[in-house]
C-alpha cells in the first residue's frame, strides 16, 4: 500500500518520545510511599558465610528493613528456576543448584547478593549497607571452565554438581563423523576461545515491587525483555503469587540484548519485600553492579575437526565444546550452547555428518546465558574459521571452498544432520552481492597500496547462517523447554478507525512500534498514526513470551496478521450486510471493502463504526465490536543468513587493528522497513566488531572481575568503527505469511569471524593461522613481535 | 557519595582562607575525577571547595615567551584558543585529544595537574616544555612538582592559580589511548627548548618520567632516525591486562618517534 506499509523506511513513532527524553523507564516510575532498596554484595569469589550482623544497619538512619537469605528461607520464597532441562549422553537430567534470590550460608561470585537495605533514601540504604558485617570464610574459586573441570578443582557447588559438571551432552551421529574421519583426504583443525562478553545495556537494570494490601495485587515494574515470563516464574516457582494477582510490567526498556530476558534475583526480592513491608521497594543497578549482576555472555573453549575429501568437499564435523556457565544457572542458559549452538553446526554447508559434545561448567563467576546472537555466534565463528583453516589446508581459495560446500540454492528445504530443517536461502547471491560490494578482486592491489604505508591488510570473508523464531512449542518442548514459545496478539479496532495492537513482543530498542504498524498499515490500509502498538504489561497483553532471539516479527508479527484475519474476516461480513451483497463477493484492498465487479464499497472506517454503533447490522448471526485475538505457534525456525566482508588494516608497529571497510549482505526474509533493519544490523555489527577487536571479561585467577567498569571493560566507540554497508537479497520464509526471519542478531553473528579472519589474512606471512578474540593491539604486536624476533634470530 | 559540606569560593584568597587548616577540605575544579570519586565512595572529603565562580581562574594568555592558562581554563577553551594554537600547537591538540566533550568542557588544566593520575595528558606537557606552576603561595617547576602516583608537591589547602609553559621551537604530542578508558596508555610528549629536546612519557609507570637518553640523542640530531635503537627498560612500565611492561616500554620508542616526527 501507500506511504508507509510494507518496504517503506519510515521514521521510528517512538523516537520522538526517547530523542526527547520524555520516554518512561522503569527507573522513572515513581510510587507513593516507595522505599529504595540496596543489595549487599559479595565482595569475594567464593566463601562461606560464617555470620551476618545487620544489627548495626537496622539501626542507621532512614532504614526500614534488612532482609537476608535467611528471611526469605523463613518465608519459603524459591530459588529462581531454570527454563529449559538439558540431558546428559545418558539419558540423565542436567544438575540444577539451588539459586536464592538471596544466598543463605555461601556466595559463589563477586556480586552475588547477600543481604537487601530498605530505606527513606538510596543514600540511607547505601550508608547503612556498609553498616552489615559479614564474616566470611574465603574458599578456594575457579573462573576458568577448563580448569573447573580438573580433578582438584574447587567445587562450586559440592555434591549439588560434583566436578562442577552441570550437564555433559551430545548431537549427532558420532558412529558416521568417526568412519568418515577414517577416510578423509585432509583434516582441519582448531582450539579457540569464544571470549566471555558483559552486555551493557545502555539502561541498568531496575525493579520496583508494589503491593496493594486493599486487594493483594503486586505489581513488579522492571527492566525486562518478557514480562509474561517473569510474571510467570516468578509468580509460579519464587513467590507463590498467582497470576491473577501479580501483574508484571516492563515499560520502556533502554536496550537488553538477552541480558534482560532472564529472571533476576532483585525482581523477586523488590516484590517480596513490598509484600512484607506493605510499601512500594525500587531498585536501580549502579553501573557497577551491571558489570557484576547482569548475565554476561559466550564463553566456550572448543575443539573441532572438519575432515576434507581430495575435492575440498567436507565430509565430517566434529566439535567438542566447554562451555562455562558462570555460578548458577540463569534462565535459559542451559540451551544457549546446545539446541541454540550445536544444531547451528552444519552453517551454510552440506557437511552429512556432524557429532558435538558439550560440557557445560560451573565456575565462580557471574551467570551465562544469551547475549545477542546466543550459541549461533559460537557456532558461527567456529565454523568459518574452521573452514579458512580447511581451506589453506587444502591450499584451496577460501572462497571457492565455501562455494564447493554451500547447500545449493535448489535443495531447499534442506534437512541437516544437526535436527534443523532450512526452509529457504541463497547463499552464492548473498556472497556474490557482497564480494562485489566489496570489490573482493580489486583487494591484492589494495594490500599492496597498504604495504607501501608500512600497513598490514587483510581481507575475510563469513559466509553464515543463524536459527531465529525459536520456536514450534513441541519441538522445544521434546527437547527439554518447560514454556511454550507461540506469541498472542489483540487487534482492537475503535469505533472511529484507530486500531491498537497488543502484543506479546517486547520492544527495547528495535522499532516494534513502528513495524508492526507498518504490517497492519498494509493489511487494513490505514495510515501508522492511525495504529497504536502497546507491549510490556500483563494486565493489558493476554500473553506474551518475548522478545529474544529476533523472534518478534516471524512470531510475534504473526499473531498479529493472524489476529488481523480475524478482524478482516469479520469486517468482511459487515461489509455484505451493509452493502447487500454475498460475503464471498466482497473483495477488500486499499482500505475499502467493494462487492467484486461493482463501485459499490464502504471504508475501513465506516465498517468500524458499523461494528459498535450496530443500528443497520446482523445482529442474529455477528456479535458487534471489531477486536480479535490470536496466538500463534511458528511451524519452524526461520533461517536468516548471508555474508559479511570485513577489511582491515593493522599498524604492526603497535599491533592495532582498523576495519576500514565492513560490507554485510544479509538474507532476513521480507523486509518490512529498511531503515530500521540497517539500524539494527549496522548495530549487531558494532557489537561484532566489538566482540573481535576490543571486548574481553576478565578475571583474575582469585576471581576477582578486572574487567569491572570502562575503565577497563573496552566497548567499541563510534570512531573503532567503519561506516558499515549494509544490504539485503531476500528469500522469503516459507512458514510465515510476512516471509520474514529476523534482523535483530545477524550483525553480530556474522561479523566476529570476517573481522578475524581477515586479521589472520594481514597476518598470513607472519605465521599466524588463529587469533582468538580480541585482537587487541598488544596481542597483534605479539604475534608480529614474535614472528619479527625469530626472524632475527 | 557520603555528606560534605559544599562551598562556592568568590576568589582565590576566599578559597584559600576556606581551605587553611582543614586537611580534610577538597578543592574542585571540573569535577570530572573529583566527582566519580566521591560517587564511588572512593573519598569522604568533610568540605568540597568549588573553585568555578573564580573568574580570574579562567584566563588564557600569550606573550612574554609563554603561554599561560589559569588553573580553571577548561581542555575545551584550550584546544580552541588561537592564541595556544599559534604559540605551541603541541598543548592544544594534546586538549583536544582528552576524554570526551563533557569532559573537555568541564575538566580543567589546574585540575588534571593537581590530580597527577599516571596516564593524564597535561602532565607530560608540562614536564615536557618545563613549565612553571604558579600557586597562592609559590612558584614550583615542573621537574620537582609531579612526585608519584597522584602526588605533588603541593601542600594541603596550596592552590594552583595558573602554569605558564615557556614556547618551545617545536613540539608534539602523541598518545596511544588504553582501548578501554582512552586515558594514555603510552603518551609522549617531545619538545625542542631554548634549553635542549625534552621527552616525556606519561602512562608508562607511576607518573610523568624524562626519557634521557631520547633527549641526548634528540640534542645531538633532532630527528626521528635519532632514536633509532633507543630501547626503554620494560622494568620502567607497568603492566596491565591492555598493555603489559615490554609491549608499553615498545609503544615509548614508536610513540616518541612519531612525536619527533608530527614536531617537523
Ligand atoms: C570519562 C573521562 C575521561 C577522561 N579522559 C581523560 C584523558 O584521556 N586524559 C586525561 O588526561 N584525563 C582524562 N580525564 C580526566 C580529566 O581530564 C579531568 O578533567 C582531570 O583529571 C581533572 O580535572 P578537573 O578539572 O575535573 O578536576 P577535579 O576533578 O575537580 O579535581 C581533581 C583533583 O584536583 C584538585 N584540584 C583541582 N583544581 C585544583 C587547583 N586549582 N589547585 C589545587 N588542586 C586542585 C581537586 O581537589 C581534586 O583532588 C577523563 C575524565 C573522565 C571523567
Amino acid at each position: 500500500m501507500g506511504a508507509d506499509g510494507i518496504g517503506a523506511a519510515v521514521r521510528r513513532k517512538e523516537d520522538v518520545r526517547f530523542l526527547t527524553g520524555r520516554g518512561t523507564y522503569t527507573d522513572d516510575i515513581s510510587r507513593h510511599g516507595q522505599t529504595h532498596a540496596y543489595i549487599v554484595r559479595s565482595s569475594q569469589p567464593h566463601a562461606a558465610i560464617k555470620r551476618i550482623d545487620t544489627s548495626k544497619a537496622l539501626a542507621a538512619p532512614g532504614v526500614v528493613a534488612v532482609f537476608t537469605g535467611a528471611d526469605m528461607a523463613a518465608d519459603g520464597v524459591g530459588g529462581l528456576p531454570c527454563g529449559w532441562l538439558i540431558k546428559n549422553k545418558d539419558g540423565s537430567p542436567m544438575k540444577e543448584p539451588a539459586h536464592p534470590p538471596l544466598v543463605v550460608d555461601r556466595v559463589r561470585h563477586v556480586g552475588d547478593q547477600v543481604a537487601v537495605v530498605i530505606a527513606e533514601t538510596k543514600a540511607q540504604a547505601k550508608d547503612a549497607a556498609e553498616l552489615v558485617e559479614i564474616d566470611f570464610e574465603p574458599l578456594p574459586a575457579v573462573v576458568d571452565s577448563l580448569d573447573a573441570l580438573k580433578a582438584a578443582a574447587p567445587q562450586v557447588h559440592g555434591d549439588a554438581a560434583p566436578g562442577n559438571l552441570c550437564y555433559d551432552w551430545e548431537l549427532g551421529d558420532k558412529a558416521a563423523v568417526d568412519a568418515a574421519f577414517a577416510k578423509a583426504h585432509k583434516v582441519a583443525k582448531i582450539d579457540l576461545f569464544n571470549n566471555r562478553l558483559i552486555p551493557n545495556a545502555m539502561e541498568p537494570r531496575a525493579a520496583t515491587g508494589d503491593y496493594d494490601p486493599a486487594s493483594g495485587d503486586y505489581t513488579l515494574y522492571t527492566t525486562s525483555q518478557n514480562p509474561h515470563v517473569i510474571r510467570l516464574l516468578m509468580g509460579a516457582f519464587v513467590l507463590h503469587i498467582p497470576e491473577s494477582k501479580l501483574r508484571v510490567y516492563a515499560p520502556d526498556v533502554g536496550g537488553g540484548f538477552g541480558s534482560k530476558i532472564y529472571h533476576y534475583a532483585e525482581e523477586a526480592i523488590v516484590t517480596w519485600a513490598a509484600g512484607k513491608l506493605k510499601r512500594p521497594v525500587r531498585w536501580t543497578a549502579d553501573r557497577s553492579e551491571s558489570f557484576m549482576s547482569d548475565a554476561h555472555g559466550r564463553d566456550h573453549h572448543s575443539h573441532a575437526e572438519l575432515a576434507l575429501d581430495k575435492d575440498g568437499k567436507f565430509l565430517a564435523l566434529r566439535v567438542a565444546t566447554v562451555a562455562n556457565m558462570g555460578a548458577y544457572l540463569s534462565t535459559f542458559a542451559s540451551c544457549i550452547p546446545t539446541y541454540l549452538y550445536a544444531t547451528l553446526l552444519a552453517g551454510v554447508y552440506t557437511t552429512p555428518a556432524i557429532y558435538a559434545e558439550v560440557k557445560a561448567v560451573f565456575t565462580n563467576t557471574v551467570p551465562v546465558d544469551a547475549y545477542r546472537g546466543a550459541g549461533r555466534p559460537e557456532a558461527t565463528f567456529l565454523i568459518e574459521r574452521l573452514v579458512d583453516i580447511a581451506a589453506k589446508e587444502m591450499g584451496m581459495d577460501r572462497v571457492e571452498i565455501r562455494r564447493r560446500n554451500f547447500i545449493p540454492t535448489d535443495a531447499f528445504p534442506y534437512q541437516t544432520p544437526v535436527a534443523l530443517q532450512y526452509d529457504s536461502g541463497d547463499y552464492f547471491s548473498t556472497l556474490e552481492q557482497a564480494q562485489k560490494t566489496a570489490d573482493w578482486t580489486g583487494f591484492e592491489a589494495r594490500r599492496a597500496e597498504a604495504k607501501k604505508r608500512g600497513k598490514l591488510r587483510g581481507i575475510g570473508v563469513s559466509t553464515y547462517l543463524e536459527a531465529c523464531g525459536i520456536a514450534p512449542s513441541n519441538i522445544a518442548g521434546a527437547l527439554g523447554a518447560r514454556a511454550g514459545l507461540y506469541e498472542a496478539a489483540t487487534v482492537r479496532v475503535h469505533p472511529t478507525g484507530s486500531v491498537t495492537i497488543l502484543t506479546g513482543s517486547h520492544s527495547h530498542g528495535q522499532g516494534h512500534e513502528t513495524t508492526f504498524a507498518q504490517v497492519v498499515a498494509e493489511t487494513l490500509g490505514i495510515g501508522i498514526d492511525q495504529i497504536d502498538v502497546v507491549h510490556g504489561d500483563t494486565n493489558k497483553i493476554p500473553f506474551g513470551m518475548g522478545t529474544y532471539g529476533s523472534r518478534s516479527l516471524a512470531v510475534g508479527g504473526t499473531a498479529i496478521v493472524k489476529a488481523l484475519d480475524k478482524v478482516v474476516n469479520k469486517a468482511k461480513k459487515i461489509a455484505a450486510h451493509l452493502l447487500e451483497a454475498s460475503v464471498n463477493d466482497i473483495e477488500f484492498k486499499d482500505g475499502k471493502f467493494t462487492v467484486v465487479g461493482t463501485d459499490k464499497s464502504k471504508t475501513f472506517g465506516e465498517i468500524a463504526l458499523t461494528a459498535y454503533v450496530p443500528h443497520n447490522y446482523p445482529l442474529e448471526e455477528l456479535e458487534p465490536g471489531l477486536e480479535e485475538n490470536a496466538f500463534y505457534d511458528p511451524k519452524n525456525f526461520t533461517f536468516p543468513g548471508g555474508c559479511h566482508i570485513a577489511e582491515v588494516e593493522i599498524d604492526p608497529d603497535t599491533g592495532v587493528t582498523k576495519v576500514v571497510n565492513f560490507t554485510a549482505v544479509d538474507d532476513v526474509g521480507r523486509v518490512i522497513n529498511p531503515m530500521i533493519v540497517e539500524g539494527q544490523v549496522q548495530g549487531g555489527v558494532a557489537q561484532g566488531i566489538g566482540q573481535a577487536l576490543l571486548e574481553n571479561c576478565v578475571y583474575d585467577k582469585s576471581g576477582q572481575l578486572i574487567t569491572g567498569s570502562y575503565m577497563d571493560y573496552a566497548m567499541p566507540r563510534a570512531d573503532d568503527l567503519p561506516s558499515i554497508g549494509v544490504a539485503t537479497h531476500v528469500t522469503l520464509c516459507t512458514h510465515n505469511p510476512l516471509g520474514v526471519k529476523g534482523c535483530g542478531e545477524v550483525g553480530a553473528i556474522g561479523s566476529p569471524p570476517a573481522v578475524i579472519n581477515a586479521v589472520v589474512d594481514a597476518l598470513k606471512d607472519h605465521g599466524v593461522t588463529h587469533m582468538d578474540m580480541p585482537a587487541s593491539p598488544q596481542k597483534v604486536w605479539s604475534v608480529i613481535n614474535g614472528a619479527r624476533r625469530m626472524a632475527a634470530e | 557519595m557520603y555528606d560534605f559540606a559544599y562551598h562556592k569560593a568568590s576568589s582565590v584568597a576566599d578559597a584559600a582562607a576556606k581551605a587553611k587548616g582543614n586537611d580534610d577540605a577538597k578543592f574542585m575544579a571540573g569535577g570530572q575525577t573529583l566527582i566519580p570519586t566521591l560517587k564511588q565512595r572512593l573519598a569522604r572529603p568533610s568540605d568540597v571547595i568549588d573553585l568555578a565562580a573564580i573568574a580570574d581562574l579562567k584566563s588564557i594568555a600569550a606573550g612574554g615567551g609563554a603561554v599561560t592558562l589559569g588553573a580553571m581554563a577548561t581542555h575545551a577553551s584550550v584546544a580552541a584558543s588561537a592564541d595556544v594554537k599559534k604559540a605551541i600547537p603541541a598543548l592544544a591538540a594534546l586538549a583536544e585529544g582528552i576524554g570526551d566533550p563533557q569532559v573537555r568542557n568541564r575538566g580543567t588544566v589546574g585540575g588534571s595537574v593537581a590530580n597527577n593520575d599516571p596516564a593524564a595528558d597535561y602532565p607530560a606537557a608540562v614536564l615536557g616544555l618545563g613549565a612553571t606552576i604558579h600557586t597562592d603561595q609559590r612558584q614550583i617547576a615542573a621537574d620537582d612538582f609531579f612526585l608519584s602516583v597522584f602526588t605533588t608537591a603541593l601542600n594541603p589547602g596550596e592552590l594552583i592559580t595558573r602554569i605558564s609553559f615557556p614556547v618551545p621551537e617545536k613540539a608534539a604530542y602523541v598518545k596511544f589511548p588504553s582501548p578501554a578508558s582512552r586515558y594514555a596508555m603510552i603518551g609522549v610528549f617531545v619538545a625542542k627548548t631554548a634549553k635542549g629536546a625534552r621527552v616525556v612519557v606519561t602512562g608508562a609507570g607511576n607518573g610523568v618520567i624524562r626519557i634521557k637518553s631520547m633527549e641526548a640523542a634528540l640534542d645531538k640530531a633532532w630527528s626521528a632516525a635519532s632514536l633509532d635503537g633507543i630501547a626503554v627498560s620494560a622494568s620502567a612500565c607497568n603492566g596491565d591486562i591492555h598493555g603489559s611492561s615490554e609491549y608499553r616500554a615498545h609503544l615509548i620508542s614508536v610513540m616518541a618517534k612519531r612525536a619527533v616526527a608530527a614536531a617537523g
